[in-house]
C-alpha cells in the first residue's frame, strides 16, 4: 500500500465489481497452489478510500467466568484494558459507533440486541451500535465492517466489541448452540457435531496427504506452550506440565503411575479420549467466557491517540457452502483462500511477508489446513514445517503466540477481536511474560474462521504502510 | 413435466420418508443436486427435474463420534458405542452427508475412505411415529 496516496480514492467501480474474471486468480507467488473452480466470479479488490489504524486494543481475561461475570461485565473489562493500552487515551466522546461481534447470546444468555446494550455501558448512547454475526468469525466481521465504515468517511473512530459468555449453559446446551453454525437440515440429522465436522475434514486430509494424529498433537503442544505465557489465557499450562501433574497425582494416590515418556504418550492415552475420530479432547478448543475491545481510527485522527498506529493494510472476507458435502474439496477452505486473496491483494503483500499470524485453531486440524490455505505452505506440507518448529514462538513464522483458541480459549464471538489484541501486542513489543517474539514485527495477520468454514475474515496489519 | 413437485426441502424429505432417494437435475447443463435445489448454481437455470439417485457412491470422509448430538444420544450412542458421520461422494457427482452404518464404529482406523457404499434408509421410532433418515452402508 505504499502507493496508496497515488491511487484514486475508490477504484472498485460498478464495472469492476462482479466482473467475471479472466484475470489470473492469484497474481501472488503462490498462484500455483490455489485451485479455484473455474466459473467462480472473482471480485477485484479495491483499496480503502482512506487509511484506517488500530490505535488501541485490550481484552478481559478468558476463562469460565459465569456467573461472576456476564457479557456486559466482560465487555467493560475489555474496554478498560483497551483504553489503558491506547497511548494518549481515548474517551467515549471520541468514538462514533460501536460494532459488536457476538455469535449466540440468544441461545447462551437469552439476550439479543447486544449493540445498544454494550454501547450504553461505556457511554456511547445514542451513537449507532449494532451486532454482527458470522458464527466464530463474528467479531472478525465486526472489525472488518468498522474498517469499511471508517474508510468510507462516515465515521472517524469505532469501538469494536467481541464478546461471548458460554458457560451460563451446561455443556450439552453449548454444544447444541454451536451446532446451529453448521447445516441444521442435512448435516445435523446425520449426526454432525462440531468436532465431528472437523474430524471428517481431518480424515480427508489424513487420506490425501498422509497427515497423522502426531502432526495434530504438535499443534496443541505448541499452542499450550505459548498460552502458558499469556496471563489472559484460560489454560496457562503446558501439556507437559499437565502430564507431570497427573503422574504426580497418581503417585500420591498410590495408583500405578502411567509410563508416559513424553507429551505424545500422554496424548495417545485414555487421559486424552477420542471425541470425534481422529480428533481427541486436546485437539479441541475450549468453552470460554470473554470479551475483547479494539479502537479503530481514520488516518486523519489516528495521531490523536498514538504516535505508533498499526495500519490495516488489507481486509478480506470469504464464504463457502454451509454443508461440507456442498463444497468442492474437503481438504481446504475456499472461504480462507478467498479472504486471504483479497487481503493480500489489498495490502500488496504475499504470504512470505507475514511475520506473525493468529490462526483460528478451533481444532488442531483447522490450524494445519489454514497454514496451507493462507499460502504459507503448499498443501500437505504444513505438518513437516510444524515438526521442524517453524511455527513455534522461536520459529521462522510464529503462529498463535497467544496460545490460540486451544489454550487462550474460544469465546466464539470474542475470538476475532482477541486475535487482533495479540497482534497489537506483538507489533508493539508488549506481549506479556516470555512470549514476545524476538524480532521487530512490521507485517502480521489474523485469520478468523466461522463455523465449519462457511465464513472467513483475514486481516493484515502493518506498522509502516 | 409441468406437474413436477416443487424443488423444496420438504418435498425432498417427503421422498426420503417414502424411502426414495431423489435429487434434482438441471435440464440445461445436466448438473445433479442432492439434496435437491431449485436453482442450478452452475448455469443459473431454474429448468429442473426430479431424478431418482442410484444410491451408490464412495466414502469421501468420515468421523466416529463418541460425544453425539441429543438425537443420537437418545438412540443409544455414547463413548462405548460411537456412531459414524460421513460424507459420501455419489456416483452421479454430488456429495451428501449421512450416517455410515454396517461398519465397526469403535475401530475407525479400519474404515477406508474410498469404500464403495450404497444407500440405506434408517428408521427411528419417535413417540409412535417412524422417522426416516438417510444412511449409507458398505456395498
Ligand atoms: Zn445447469
Amino acid at each position: 500500500m505504499s502507493d496508496s496516496k497515488n491511487n484514486p480514492p475508490i477504484i472498485n467501480s460498478n464495472q469492476q465489481a462482479n466482473k467475471s474474471s479472466n484475470i489470473s486468480y492469484f497474481k501472488l507467488k503462490f498462484e500455483d497452489i490455489i485451485i479455484i473452480k473455474q466459473n467462480f466470479v472473482i471480485v477485484e479488490m479495491g483499496k480503502l478510500a482512506r487509511k484506517v489504524a488500530l490505535v488501541g486494543a485490550g481484552m478481559s481475561t478468558f476463562g469460565r467466568h459465569f456467573p461472576a461475570k456476564r457479557n456486559p461485565d466482560l465487555w467493560i473489562d475489555a474496554w478498560l484494558d483497551a483504553v489503558k493500552k491506547t497511548d494518549k487515551g481515548i474517551e467515549p466522546k471520541d468514538v462514533d459507533a460501536c460494532y459488536v461481534g457476538n455469535f449466540s447470546s440468544d441461545l447462551f444468555n437469552h439476550q439479543g440486541h447486544l449493540g445498544p446494550q454494550m454501547a450504553n455501558l461505556v457511554g456511547l448512547t445514542p451513537k449507532p451500535a449494532a451486532r454482527f454475526e458470522g458464527a466464530c468469525a463474528s467479531s472478525g466481521i465486526a472489525l472488518r465492517q468498522a474498517i469499511l465504515a471508517i474508510a468510507s468517511g462516515i465515521h472517524d473512530v469505532i469501538a469494536v466489541c467481541g464478546c461471548e459468555c458460554m458457560t451460563e449453559q451446561p455443556t450439552v446446551n453449548v454444544t447444541d448452540a454451536l451446532a446451529t453454525a453448521s447445516d441444521n437440515i442435512f448435516e445435523y440429522p446425520a449426526g454432525a457435531t462440531f468436532p465431528g465436522l472437523y474430524g471428517t475434514l481431518a480424515s480427508a486430509h489424513f487420506k490425501k496427504y498422509g497427515t497423522t494424529p502426531e502432526d495434530l498433537m504438535r499443534i496443541g503442544i505448541k499452542n499450550h506452550n505459548n498460552g502458558a505465557e499469556n496471563p489472559f489465557a484460560q489454560m496457562q499450562e503446558t501439556i507437559k506440565h499437565m502430564m507431570e501433574s497427573k503422574m504426580a497425582k497418581y503417585e500420591k494416590q498410590g495408583r500405578g503411575v502411567p509410563e508416559w515418556h513424553d507429551e505424545f504418550d500422554f496424548l495417545k492415552s485414555s487421559s486424552n479420549p477420542i471425541i470425534a475420530y481422529p480428533l481427541r479432547l486436546f485437539d479441541c478448543s475450549l468453552i470460554t467466557d470473554g470479551a475483547a475491545c479494539l479502537f479503530l481510527a481514520a488516518e486523519d485522527v489516528a495521531k490523536n491517540y498514538t504516535e505508533e498506529p498499526i495500519w490495516i493494510a488489507g481486509t478480506g472476507q470469504g464464504s463457502a457452502a454451509l454443508s461440507l458435502h456442498d463444497r468442492e474439496t474437503l481438504t481446504s477452505f475456499i472461504a480462507t483462500k478467498e479472504a486471504s486473496r483479497q487481503a493480500y491483494e489489498m495490502a500488496g503483500v504475499g504470504p512470505q511477508d507475514i511475520q506473525v499470524c493468529e490462526i483460528h485453531d478451533c481444532f488442531t486440524i483447522a490450524e494445519l489446513v489454514a497454514l496451507e490455505d493462507l499460502g504459507f505452505y503448499e498443501p500437505g506440507k504444513a505438518a513437516e514445517a510444524i515438526a521442524n518448529g517453524e511455527t513455534a514462538l522461536d520459529g521462522s513464522l510464529p503462529i498463535n503466540t497467544s496460545g490460540g483458541l486451544k489454550s487462550k480459549g474460544h469465546p466464539v464471538g470474542a475470538t476475532g477481536a482477541a486475535q487482533a489484541v495479540e497482534i497489537f501486542k506483538q507489533m508493539r513489543g508488549i506481549a506479556e511474560r516470555n512470549r514476545q517474539v524476538k524480532f521487530n514485527v512490521n507485517t502480521a495477520m489474523t485469520h478468523n474462521l466461522g463455523g465449519s468454514g462457511g465464513t472467513c475474515v483475514v486481516t493484515i496489519y502493518q506498522k509502516e504502510v | 413435466m409441468s406437474e413436477e413437485k416443487d424443488f423444496t426441502i420438504e418435498n425432498y424429505l417427503q421422498y426420503l420418508r417414502e424411502k426414495k432417494f431423489m435429487g434434482s437435475k438441471c435440464k440445461d447443463c445436466g448438473e445433479i443436486y442432492v439434496p435437491v435445489r431449485k436453482i442450478c448454481t452452475k448455469c443459473n437455470s431454474v429448468n429442473m427435474e426430479w431424478v431418482t439417485m442410484s444410491g451408490k457412491g464412495k466414502l469421501a470422509a468420515f468421523t466416529s463420534i463418541t460425544v453425539g448430538t441429543p438425537f443420537f444420544v437418545a438412540k443409544g450412542y455414547d463413548r462405548n458405542n460411537p456412531y459414524c458421520f460421513s460424507v459420501i461422494h455419489l456416483d452421479e457427482g454430488p456429495m451428501v452427508s449421512a450416517q455410515l452404518v454396517g461398519v465397526e464404529e469403535s475401530k475407525p482406523e479400519q474404515i477406508e475412505i474410498g469404500t464403495p457404499l450404497e444407500v440405506t434408509f434408517l428408521e427411528t421410532e419417535i413417540k409412535g411415529d417412524t422417522r426416516v433418515d438417510l444412511g449409507f452402508k458398505p456395498a
